[in-house]
């Protein structure tokens, strides 16, 4: 997903000199391509993100389009100010590319997992938070982003993720797509975890459970008519992401839900990470196992909230 | 101008000796802005007078009945608290009326006590500190992208530069050679809590710019010939940025305001405190 991001910045740039690349201090060789042929617009800038953003702004404000692009944690986490102030509040277009969102990095520790990403964007007025599920919807998104108003984050997840989308279907910005439709339960996914459902959603049929799967790549706006819309019939709704459950997309749902004053109540659960730092290294997969991101747990959390 | 240091003590001695007219009728406005508001952080507005002035009257190309006019030389007040100066000398050019002077901090005012975008003749929104460099350094470097002829001025204040921030802005722009960049650092010695040789010392300030691959010059920032001079020279040195470090007096030319921690900012400001004031500066 990350190879095919940077391409598909690169594809744009070709058709469109506002179009720039900022990294920090990248692998060596990303984007060799655009750097021979577009020297006066990819920019290597080292290790201080912060500087970066508040660049990337000035740049943005003189009508640029800049990508920028490093580790998500150092992004978000470090960059928080500069987004806030530089980027929202100038309401400038500015597109920031993080690498490993959620558990990616899980071989190297707290420090370069993001795991609540989300939530700190989402905090923020005028951000578009987009998490696509696969390379084939970034390729989809990509383009969109290039004259969508204001900044954008874009999560990245490991690459090399299954496709699991539909090529049929296109993108928009602030829009769930639904993957299935059931009238017992509806399974709210963004990002990768949409594998997780589509896999879940066929073990629960196999019980009887018809359970809509609701995909958000865009977390952020909320495309709360279609949570309400899809929530009204069924019964149990699980929210599922790689991120901590506070802040995030079963946040977002629940507020939206919580407001909507059902006239019966809905059986509802955030499954996603907890509220501590993980404490295992191993693979992505391994620990999202450990605090319950399978396909399994998720059969389980629907089936046990349906019997309620 | 000169070329060895210059200290706090040989900057011309307190309060509005050595102001002329202007200096002294800009003043003026500011604490009448601080009147209206009744808060405001009226000593560092007060070291950024001259350094202003003479930005606006003598140095930058700009068109107040088109502040977005494309030819414009950048301007950003990244010690955004300085605002009431930057504020009077908008109204003084003509890029809003001096009565909106008058609303200061007030519900429905564009003026408030960081300066903001929706007010004319401001180009980024500024008030945390350590972030108005590296937006300088997006416009310069986009000027030299697109071959464009502005030139770009980033004002920051000496406790700004505690800022790591400002540091990694500094290397950016050595590393791009960014001559079309100007930074003034406002070095009045003081911030908030006090002097800055006792909170975070900065010295040796100019070595320090030097290092980072800037052409450096020091001046008196409150002798208006001084400053000229220096921005006639611009750029300090062929082929890097350039940063002219201010010897200032933080609450230049009000005698009780000078050097006074307790006027770096101040709110409640009373009917009394404004009497002496205006005294101070003359006009009762």
């Amino acid at each position: 997903m990350r190879m095919t991001c940077l391409n598909m910045v690169y594809e744009l740039a070709r058709n469109d000199s506002r179009i720039l690349f900022i990294g920090s201090d990248l692998g060596s060789g990303t984007l060799q391509q655009f750097k021979e042929e577009m020297p006066d617009r990819f920019f290597m800038e080292g290790i201080c993100e912060a500087n970066i953003v508040g660049m990337a702004a000035g740049m943005a404000m003189e009508g640029k389009i800049p990508y920028v692009n490093t580790i998500a944690t150092f992004l978000t986490r470090r960059c928080f100010d500069q987004i806030v102030i530089d980027l929202c509040l100038h309401n400038v277009n500015v597109r920031l590319i993080g690498n490993g969102g959620g558990l990616v990095y899980a071989p190297l520790g707290p420090t370069h997992e993001a795991t609540e990403d989300i939530a700190i964007m989402r905090s923020i007025p005028n951000m578009t938070i987009v998490a696509p599920a696969d390379a084939e919807e970034m390729k989809r998104f990509m383009p969109l982003s290039v004259d969508h108003p204001g900044p954008i984050y874009i999560r990245l997840a490991k690459g090399f993720d299954p496709i699991v989308t539909k090529e049929g279907v296109p993108f928009e910005i602030g829009k769930g797509i639904v993957m299935q439709a059931g009238n017992d339960a509806l399974i709210i996914t963004t990002g990768i975890t949409l594998r997780l459902a589509l896999v879940a959603a066929e073990a629960l049929s196999k019980s009887g459970v018809r359970a809509t799967i609701l995909h958000m790549p865009t977390i952020k706006p909320l495309d709360c008519e279609a949570v309400l819309d899809l929530a009204a019939p069924v019964r149990a709704i699980v929210t599922v992401e790689e991120h901590t459950i506070l802040g995030g997309l079963g946040s977002a749902v629940a507020e939206v839900l919580a407001e909507a004053n059902f006239h019966k109540p809905k059986r509802f659960k955030r499954l996603g990470l907890p509220d501590v730092f993980p404490d295992e290294y191993g693979s992505q997969d391994t620990l999202m196992a450990r605090f319950g991101l399978t396909s399994d747990n998720i059969t389980a959390t629907v089936k046990e909230l349906m019997r309620e | 101008m000169s070329g060895s240091p210059i200290v706090a003590e040989n900057v011309k001695s307190s309060s509005c000796r050595g102001l002329d007219e202007r200096s002294l009728d800009l003043r003026v406005a500011i604490v009448k802005m601080l009147e209206s508001g009744r808060r405001g952080h009226l000593a560092s507005a007060l070291s950024l007078v001259e350094i202003l002035r003479v930005l606006y009257d003598n140095v930058m190309q700009y068109d107040p009945k088109n502040p977005r006019w494309p030819h414009r030389d950048r301007f950003i007040l990244s010690k955004g608290h300085g605002c009431m100066a930057l504020y009077v000398l908008l109204a003084d050019k003509g890029f809003f009326p001096k009565a909106v002077l008058r609303t200061f901090c007030k519900k429905d005012s564009i003026l408030g006590g960081h300066p903001e975008i929706k007010v004319p003749g401001v180009e980024a929104s500024t008030g945390s500190l350590g972030h108005g460099l590296s937006i300088g350094v997006g416009f310069a470097l986009n000027a030299k992208q697109s071959k464009a002829d502005y030139r770009t001025f980033v004002v920051i204040g000496d406790g700004e530069a505690n800022e790591g921030a400002i540091w990694e802005a500094a290397m950016c722009a050595s590393k791009h050679q960014l001559n079309n960049l100007t930074v003034i650092i406002d070095y009045n010695k003081n911030q908030s809590y006090g002097s800055t040789f006792e909170v975070q010392d900065l010295e040796p300030f100019a070595d320090k710019w030097r290092c980072f691959g800037f052409g450096v010059v020091e001046v008196d920032g409150h002798d208006v010939g001084d400053l000229k001079t220096a921005f006639l020279k611009l750029p300090v040195e062929r082929g890097k940025p350039s940063v002219i470090i201010c010897h200032t007096i933080k609450g230049k030319g009000i005698q009780c305001v000078e050097n006074n921690p307790d006027w770096h900012h101040k709110n409640k400001v009373t009917d009394e405190e404004l009497k002496n004031l205006f005294h101070s500066l003359r006009i009762d």
